[in-house]
């Protein structure tokens, strides 16, 4: 695009506009967790910063995320890829109706399923555990959407259906098939899926909140009711340390274009 | 519709036959059904002599090139070769799959390309890590289902050659599908033209060529001229000839000779009573497009070396070389 | 020797009885997770519409859902709540589209690209708590500009910071997640904007305001409509963020249906939640299938996806 002076004036005011918007608030996270607080402190200090870890239901709730994600991670593994693989392999006619399925939770709220689920979370809970089975089902619910949209996408990229009999000519089982020769040609698409999957699961609220798992997100409003400045830390630090892992794994090129969903 | 009727083939060991026809005429439904990937509504099919029509394809040990983008795009193209191999884990170590997968490689010709990945490789090279793979498997057939199809022409005829080539040094049963008439002539023991699902003639190429038994191999394989004349007592009268009819023809009445253009004869003569329309130069052999007197085009071929004189305008006599020859009715 | 045969003496009947079989067996592929869906998100979904015409002793009555349309809090809190939505979804779309462009004018794969996408990746899905307490760190009490504020311009909204807790406020902190949303739904869209178009435009002799109206904003239009309508339904349906920074619990449906579920007051109203919640689907359900059929003529136009 030609790159006049009136281009990069507009450019330029725009990105600083925008840049403030979203740079203000992170800055203010930073100066107010670092400001002097107790009578005691002197000056600017990393207080609250330091006593992150020694926050009570911090560390168990961190731990609680991490399996409730380490839990969907495998949902989506073992059950939905597999799942769209096959019904891409060998049931052409169920695609569409899969694929409506995967984005009917765009039209269902969290809240909405909350309400729902209520009975069912109850049931297990009293039959089967109080471990976070419900939420990783309700979850990998969530992120169908966008992690079907991921997989669908690199799966058109490739002519699986070709693959998948040369694999068989071969000599390979269909498990094989899937698990060794499928699955690893739409790597990126898995990884991405499951990216947007972790950062869900990580930055989730509603459902964890009205079902009473301390949950990491809950956690940190509950920490916010007694000591402000120690939340803000706890958020500033998840959110540098996401950014980070961000930047530092390799772009993949379509990720923006994950969330476009797509009815057509 | 059936997509196979009634086909019936038998394929010798170490035998390159290939199926040759139209799109949809049902010589890649075979070729499916022979790998398992297609299911047979009736029939058999027999390999060894074990009746594997029930057999699920990946128990079949068949070897098979498909079109284009088979080769795994994650693999390298030695750890391609070496898949089938690793399949069958428990009867080979690491050592033997490597010198296995080299061995193929340098067979193919791409011994240097082991550790490229598919994108890396051109077209024809990636054919050829195909075909090595599908070999590293000993496979007791070796099914091509139009391999050469989406290649540049140049790649194609060099490639044909090979597969030939190696076909024949490692004795491997094979069945070539193709549509391209040439390819299947140039390479294969015995061709079997295809037509709505059935086999309409299987015979060694020369046989193919020169006695056709229907009027679509005639002229599905190699060019022809279509010339009326009457047809009474087994011959037919034509360009001042009296050829002898094939088996399969009309036996009386008016039809349609189909007469191939080696078969003409041209010769320059100021009295002639046809003209030259037009030559092409072919390389080593020359095309000339003849209107004949009676206003009708024919098309005939001969040796560069035969040609000179026959130019565009050139008044010539023709005539016809005492061969037998295919008639067909009138439409 | 290899044999293809067809002896006429077919037993095509039982041969066609076991490949139905099989191809039939293919569907128990996807038997888990439609059993998976169907508990988690198909039973909970027909839970919810299904109850909305239920009342509290499971018999059918549309007595929650007359007793929703009638209800000055419940009519209040859905009016605050489609403002806001509004608001952030135009606020967002225009902001976030702008910058999607001023991204696409720079350098492709530079640091700041980089960087900036990498951003609107954590931001868009920045839990709304913490989103929260960005904000009050900022304009809160204690918080960065209210300070400031309070010693440059005392007698200013920004000097108390009690606009913070309104629509105002959550207007402000809603578009801080939709502007991120917005580039990374817009962007490819932007980038697809080819170069060839405006050079053709230029070589007709247009200028930049002619081909922006009449080339440019066209072709964009419909996805960014669609794109500020999924702004509208991520906007309307976030609660994390009403509920940590809000108290009143009906200010806005979310936190309706939040009460109206686990109520420390009084009874709770499951009804009233499923109710309140069929209402919340008809809305995000219409204003999807808006997107759906924008999207339809999108595709048409974005061939490199």
């Amino acid at each position: 695009m030609k790159r006049t002076w009136k281009v990069q004036a507009w450019r330029r005011f725009i990105i600083g506009f925008v840049g403030l918007y979203l740079m203000v608030p992170l800055y203010s996270m930073f100066d107010f967790s670092t400001k002097p607080f107790l009578i005691a402190d002197s000056g600017r200090n990393l207080r609250s910063w330091r006593i992150i870890p020694s926050q009570p239901d911090l560390g168990i709730a961190v731990l609680r995320s991490m399996i409730t994600a380490g839990i969907v991670m495998l949902l989506i593994l073992f059950m939905i890829v597999p799942t769209v693989i096959w019904v891409q392999l060998k049931l052409p006619k169920l695609v569409r109706p899969l694929e409506l399925l995967c984005l009917l939770p765009l039209a269902i709220p969290a809240i909405v399923i909350v309400v729902g689920i209520a009975p069912l979370y109850r049931w297990i809970s009293i039959n089967l555990s109080e471990s976070p089975i419900t939420l990783a089902g309700v979850y990998s619910m969530l992120i169908l959407p966008y992690t079907y949209r991921s997989l669908s996408a690199a799966l058109d990229a490739v002519d699986i259906h070709t693959l998948a009999e040369a694999a068989q000519t071969l000599g390979a089982s269909t498990f094989r098939m899937i698990s060794g020769v499928i699955m690893p040609t739409i790597r990126t698409g898995i990884i991405n899926g499951s990216f947007i999957a972790i950062a869900l699961v990580l930055g989730e609220f509603t459902i964890s909140n009205i079902l009473n798992f301390k949950t990491f997100q809950v956690v940190i409003a509950q920490i916010g009711r007694t000591s402000g400045n120690v939340a803000v830390s706890v958020s500033l630090a998840s959110i540098i340390f996401v950014l980070v892992l961000l930047l530092l794994v390799p772009a993949t090129k379509r990720r923006a274009a994950v969330l476009d969903v797509d009815l057509a | 519709m059936k997509a196979l009727d009634g086909l019936s083939l038998d394929i010798a060991q170490g035998e390159l036959v290939a199926l040759l026809g139209p799109s949809g005429c049902g010589k890649t439904t075979a070729l499916r059904s022979l790998a398992g990937l297609q299911e047979l509504d009736r029939g058999q099919m027999v390999v060894d002599g074990k009746d594997i029509t029930f057999q699920n394809a990946n128990k079949r040990g068949m070897g098979m090139v498909f079109q284009a983008y088979s080769l795994f795009p994650h693999m390298t193209a030695g750890e391609n070769v070496e898949y089938g191999l690793k399949l069958r884990a428990h009867k080979t170590s690491t050592e033997k799959r490597k010198q296995r997968s080299s061995e193929l490689l340098e067979i193919v010709g791409l011994s240097t390309h082991r550790n490229h990945y598919p994108h890396q490789l051109s077209g024809g090279q990636q054919q050829r890590v195909a075909l090595a793979r599908a070999l590293a498997i000993s496979p007791k057939v070796l099914l091509l289902d139009e391999p050469l199809s989406a290649l540049d022409a140049k790649v194609r005829t060099q490639l044909r050659e090979e597969i030939r080539r190696i076909q024949l040094e490692l004795g491997t049963t094979t069945l070539f599908v193709t549509h391209d008439q040439e390819e299947a002539l140039s390479i294969a023991d015995r061709v079997g033209v295809m037509r709505n699902g059935q086999l309409e003639q299987i015979a060694v190429p020369a046989e193919l060529y020169d006695r056709p038994s229907t009027a679509f191999v005639a002229e599905f394989v190699g060019l022809t001229n279509p010339i009326h004349g009457n047809v009474s007592g087994g011959s037919i009268d034509i360009l001042g000839g009296s050829l002898q009819v094939l088996p399969g023809s009309i036996t009386s009445g008016t039809g349609i000779a189909l007469v191939r253009p080696e078969s003409i004869q041209v010769e320059a003569s100021t009295s002639g009573k046809s003209r030259i329309f037009s030559a092409s130069f072919l390389g080593a052999s020359c095309r000339l497009m003849i209107t004949l007197a009676d206003g009708s085009r024919i098309t005939a071929q001969m040796p560069s070396s035969e040609s000179i004189g026959l130019i565009a305008g050139a008044t010539v006599n023709v005539s016809v070389l005492d061969m037998p020859v295919f008639v067909k009715a009138l439409p | 020797m290899t044999q293809v045969t067809d002896p006429r003496a077919g037993t095509a009947t039982s041969r066609a009885g076991s490949r139905h079989w099989r191809s039939q067996s293919a569907y128990l592929g996807v038997l888990p997770f439609l059993v998976f869906s169907g508990l988690f998100l198909l039973y909970p979904t027909y839970n919810v519409v299904s109850g909305a015409f239920k009342n509290n002793e499971n018999e059918f009555s549309t007595a929650a859902l007359s007793e929703a349309f009638h209800s000055s809090i419940t009519i209040h809190a859905f009016k605050n709540s489609l403002v806001l939505s509004l608001w952030t979804a135009v606020a967002g779309s225009i902001l976030g589209g702008l910058f999607a462009w001023a991204l696409v004018t720079g350098k492709k794969e530079g640091y700041f690209y980089r960087f900036s996408i990498a951003l609107s990746s954590v931001l868009a899905q920045f839990g709304g708590v913490m989103l929260t307490f960005a904000f009050l760190a900022t304009f809160g009490f204690n918080g960065v500009i209210s300070t400031l504020a309070m010693k440059v311009m005392p007698s200013s909204f920004l000097a108390d910071s009690a606009w913070l807790y309104g629509l105002n406020g959550l207007i402000v902190v809603y578009t801080f997640f939709q502007i991120p949303l917005m580039v990374l739904v817009f962007l490819p869209t932007i980038e697809n904007l080819r170069p060839q178009w405006r050079e053709a435009s230029d070589s007709l002799g247009g200028n930049s305001r002619e081909y922006w109206t009449r080339i440019g904003i066209p072709v964009l239009t419909p996805s960014f409509a669609g794109a500020a309508l999924l702004l509208f339904v991520n906007s309307f349906s976030a609660y994390a963020t009403a509920a940590t920074l809000i108290n009143l619990t009906s200010f806005l449906t979310p936190l309706q249906i939040a009460t109206a579920l686990s109520s420390e007051v009084g009874g709770a109203n499951p009804a009233e939640a499923k109710a309140l919640s069929f209402i919340m689907i008809v809305v995000v359900t219409f204003v999807m299938a808006l997107y759906a059929l924008l999207r339809r003529r999108v595709t048409k136009w974005e061939a490199n996806r």
